[in-house]
């Protein structure tokens, strides 16, 4: 159970072993580590040679805890850990870690995929990217909301 | 009143952060978005589309019709891309 902003990079087999912590009930450890692409693929496709992450210091760190705290509400989860980076990245560089340990894999994937979805459309980030010409806020996605609304179906 | 501003929002304010009095009249995030359009051609602009903003009253998420008080910390900004 762990959040975490920092503008350092992150080494996931680190973060792993610390999250598991040795607890041998553990089956299954899912993860999702998103990285800076260089390449947007929507809009016009303008390379990007940097990304800086802007956050809003007190309130991304609420958010994502409640986020967490949903997520043990919901699933099975014997251990869950959030890594977020802001500031200055480039292409390749993580970006975002989310761990989640379970008996079973189906928690882990599941609570996984929520906390990326939730994350996304609730935790107070915004990107600018460098591109050829010039610096370009990135737009939110409706698919992004999407991905986050089939949580908040009722057979979830 | 502490106010906040993120991402294009601040860039158009012109600032992250200020602090102000606003008039007795502005209870709500609604009412206080009219009043600092009123505050200069940045916060203006920054303000023209409300629609693509978000805001939160200490930390939390709100609508626009939602109460603000001289000792709240209320935030604008666009919508998130984090992740």
């Amino acid at each position: 159970m762990s959040v975490r902003v920092q503008e350092a990079t992150f080494d996931v087999a680190v973060e792993m072993a610390e999250t598991t912590g040795g607890d041998t009930s553990i089956g299954g450890v899912a993860m999702f580590v998103g990285l800076v692409r260089d390449l947007d693929p929507h809009a016009d496709a303008k390379k990007v040679s940097a990304l800086t992450l802007e956050h809003y210091p007190g309130m991304t760190e609420r958010q994502l805890e409640g986020i967490e705290a949903e997520a043990l509400a919901r699933w099975p989860l014997a251990a869950t850990r959030i890594v977020h980076r802001h500031g200055r990245m480039e292409p390749g560089e993580p970006i975002v870690l989310v761990i989640c340990c379970s008996a079973h894999r189906e928690a882990a994937f599941d609570a996984c995929a929520f906390l990326m979805d939730w994350l996304k459309t609730k935790a107070p980030f915004w990107k600018v990217e460098d591109t050829d010409d010039g610096p370009r806020w990135v737009e939110a996605r409706a698919s992004d909301d999407a991905a986050a609304d089939r949580w908040t179906k009722p057979e979830c | 009143m502490k106010l906040k501003y993120f991402a294009w929002v601040r860039q158009r304010a012109g600032t992250g952060s200020e602090v102000v009095d606003v008039p007795s009249e502005v209870t709500t995030v609604a009412e206080l978005v009219e009043w600092l359009r009123t505050r200069g051609p940045g916060l203006a602009e920054a303000f023209q589309d409300t629609k693509a903003i978000r805001c939160a009253v200490n930390q939390t998420y709100v609508e626009w019709d939602h109460p603000v008080g001289p000792n709240d910390e209320i935030a604008f900004f666009p919508p998130v891309t984090g992740g």
